[in-house]
């Protein structure tokens, strides 16, 4: 197998990314620094940019402009994963589903059952190893998502509202796993239209409007005092009334 | 899923090598022949006769004569048993055949419908019955093939002096025997047919035989051994047991012994 | 008695009493028709999923020509067949004109182009819903179009049975690279066409209805397999 990512990934500085789409500026001047630990939040309104900011990060699209420098290098061709707000399950069991996704890194294949026994039994779903991966709720496709990025231990997870349109109990284990993927050494950068959980997860909230960065500020302080309008504005929107941080 | 594959690669490769060498156990040979010979049910009757006789196995390929001979020019045969003199002298004459012998004779007969239009049935030979049909312009279908018959049928037009491509009812089937009789059944139009294609043909409908005897009207045919100096993969011992069988008296007899209901359809020729 | 009528007794009693000549012709069909589409499926399927996962220059014309080739006669094929296998042709010395390897050549050229058409496309969407997730993963092209292939096993069963009926169903090919020798390269069609030239219109019907019922058993097994997979994975 591959050894974990030797090579040093952070600080991860993201460029000045630029990026149009039918006409109109998704990314505008997109730039920020992160270090290697903890959680960031995205923040910002539908449209801000977020998701194509992740994808960005992920390589799944390339800017029309900027760059983005890991840790002084390109980026690695390990360790940087995604999960997306409506993951895609493969026409197989749920146990096949993790094992694959450790099929690029070259494991073999005792390893990866092992491994895939183990990460299901972590998010609650090795009673439903055998079934069939695209008979699952919602809120257990999502963990199953999870599991499938989680069993490759990635340094840097990327994770697009997660937790969009699940029940409350389905986003409590969710949040639960994130934060033990978290405690392992994974960074992760996620979206959420939901400042409850940004305020559960977060150390630190990145405010996103009209393509590029409005604010970056720890969790406690963002909420507290917003230093933006429209992260005022966004704040307020969400949650008029609980204002007392 | 690679393993999967693989297993499966290896039993299609096995599965396919013993297609290939249950085909090939026992001696062969490849006999090139004409769809009237192979369709009248001849070879059925005859080469099982040879098989037991020499543990020799025949496989018929069914082709007009004239394809018959290109697949021998080609190397693709060992022996060809056609109908078509002057080709296969020519066939000889270049080296591609040697040992060419006759084999037998049957005849061709002029079909039609029974209503008989033309008035064939009252000709006074061959050439006549064609140059009637011509003159009433009644519909005929051409095997329009190159095949032996087609050859036969070309020399009867010319000799009543009519050139029937391009007159429109002189039709071109392109076919072998059976689909040209299929044809001239539903278009209720002549043609010529060898006695032994029509003699087991079943779907006749209102076809009859309208004309038939004129010594002219004989079919020779032949049977020739595909040149092994040309092609050295040619099997000239078997070939020429094959040769000799069918032209002795043992094979004579029986060519003579195959009748369809009391009806011989092939007379062996005496050397 | 009606030629229809007469038909159907006909094949009833072709299918019914196990009659040996025509099983030989059944089974060498099977043998010769199977064998050409499990080559058809090694190298149709990933041919067709490749170019339904590959970016590269040309590749649409590579689709435009697949496409096209799906149409082409079999009678050409089994022509070019014929004048690579001839002893006068350059793979002569192998001997393998009218032999059944020669006909399962034939058929093979028949389905590939068919099979990796249906297959780029059944692959292609799997690509467009995929792609992400895949590239998220890491997945070099070669190995996703691997996990395609896994992935649309049972859509592609319909691109087999196409193969398989086409492979089943022609006649052109066969008929000249085999060349319909009885007890030899005889096959369900070649026969048809041979009875239908001696005239015997039924038995050719026959023989067409053993055919047929041949390949509704095949596909009623496929189908069978397809629902009990939906089953299992959705």
């Amino acid at each position: 197998m591959v050894a974990p990512v030797a090579a040093p990934m952070f600080p991860l500085r993201i460029h000045d990314l630029r990026w149009h789409a039918g006409g109109r500026a998704v990314l505008d001047g997109f730039s920020l620094e992160l270090d290697g630990e903890g959680i960031t939040i995205l923040l910002g309104p539908n449209g801000a940019g977020k998701s194509v900011f992740l994808r960005s990060v992920c390589g799944l699209l390339q800017p029309d402009a900027g760059h983005l420098d890991w840790g002084g290098g390109p980026r690695p061709a390990f360790g940087v994963t995604m999960v997306f707000q409506q993951p895609k399950m493969f026409r197989d069991s749920v146990q096949a589903n993790v094992e694959l996704a450790l099929r690029p890194l070259g494991v073999a294949a005792a390893e990866r059952r092992a491994r895939a026994q183990a990460v299901l039994e972590r998010v609650g779903l090795a009673h439903r190893a055998g079934d069939s991966a695209r008979g699952l709720s919602g809120g257990e496709r999502q963990r199953l998502a999870l599991a499938r990025a989680w069993i490759t231990r990635p340094r840097l997870l990327l994770l697009d509202e997660p937790t969009a349109s699940l029940d409350p109990s389905s986003v409590d284990a969710i949040e639960r796993i994130v934060r033990e993927i978290r405690t392992e050494g994974t960074r992760i950068l996620m979206t959420t239209h939901n400042l409850g959980q940004a305020m559960r997860l977060a150390d630190d909230v990145v405010f996103i409007d009209a393509g590029r960065v409005c604010e970056h500020a720890p969790v406690q302080r963002f909420f507290a005092r917003p230093a933006s309008a429209a992260a005022r504005l966004y704040i307020q929107g969400e949650l008029p009334w609980r204002m007392a941080f | 899923m690679a393993h999967g594959l693989l297993k499966f690669l290896k039993s299609a490769a096995l599965s396919l090598a013993a297609l290939a060498s249950a085909a090939q156990a026992g001696e062969t040979i490849v006999l090139a022949s004409t769809t009237s010979t192979e369709q009248s049910g001849l070879f059925n009757f005859i080469l099982p006769i040879f098989e037991k006789d020499s543990g020799i196995a025949v496989k018929v390929v069914a082709l007009g004569t004239g394809q018959a001979l290109d697949v021998g020019r080609r190397g693709d045969a060992d022996v060809l048993l056609v109908h078509d003199r002057a080709a296969e002298d020519k066939f000889v004459a270049e080296g591609y055949g040697v040992g060419r012998r006759d084999v037998m004779y049957n005849d061709f007969v002029l079909v039609g419908p029974a209503a008989d239009a033309a008035g064939v049935k009252a000709a006074k030979d061959a050439v006549d019955a064609f140059g009637r049909i011509a003159r009433k312009g009644t519909a005929w279908v051409s095997r329009g093939d190159r095949s032996g018959t087609h050859a036969a049928e070309l020399r009867f037009w010319s000799a009543a002096g009519v050139e029937p491509k391009g007159q429109g009812w002189y039709k071109e089937a392109g076919s072998g025997m059976g689909p040209t009789l299929n044809m001239a059944a539903g278009m209720g139009a002549y043609t010529l047919a060898d006695r032994g294609t029509w003699a087991s043909f079943k779907n006749r409908q209102d076809l009859a035989i309208l004309y038939a005897g004129d010594p002219k009207l004989y079919n020779p045919y032949g049977v020739i051994l595909v040149n092994p100096a040309r092609h050295p993969h040619v099997k000239k011992a078997a070939g020429e047991k094959f040769i000799d069988w069918i032209t002795s008296a043992e094979g004579r007899r029986a060519i003579s012994a195959y009748k369809i209901g009391n009806e011989q359809l092939f007379y062996p020729l005496v050397r | 008695m009606n030629g229809l009528t007469y038909a159907f007794s006909e094949a009833l009693g072709l299918l019914t009493g196990f009659d040996h000549r025509v099983a030989e012709i059944v089974l060498l069909s099977l043998q010769v028709s199977g064998l050409a589409v499990c080559l058809g499926t090694l190298v149709g399927l990933p041919l067709g999923a490749c170019l339904g996962v590959g970016r590269f220059p040309g590749r649409q014309l590579w689709v435009v020509f697949l496409n096209g080739c799906m149409g082409l006669p079999s009678v050409v094929v089994g022509v070019l067949v014929y004048l690579v296998l001839s002893r006068s042709g350059p793979l002569g010395d192998l001997g393998l004109l009218y032999s059944p390897s020669a006909m399962v050549i034939a058929q093979t050229l028949l389905v590939v182009p068919l099979m990796a058409a249906i297959a780029r496309q059944t692959v292609e969407d799997a690509w467009r819903e995929y792609e992400e997730e895949l590239t998220a993963m890491r997945f070099r092209w070669f190995d996703s179009v691997r996990v395609l292939l896994h992935d649309c096993r049972y859509s592609l069963m319909v691109a087999v049975l196409a193969g398989l009926g086409r492979a089943m169903s022609e006649v052109g090919a066969v008929m000249i690279v085999g060349g319909n020798i009885d007890h030899a390269t005889r096959t369900m069609t070649t026969a048809i066409a041979l009875e239908t030239s001696k005239g015997d219109l039924p038995l050719a019907v026959a023989l067409g209805l053993v055919l047929l019922a041949v390949i509704l058993l095949l596909n009623g097994l496929a189908y069978g397999l397809r629902l009990w997979a939906m089953r299992r994975y959705a």
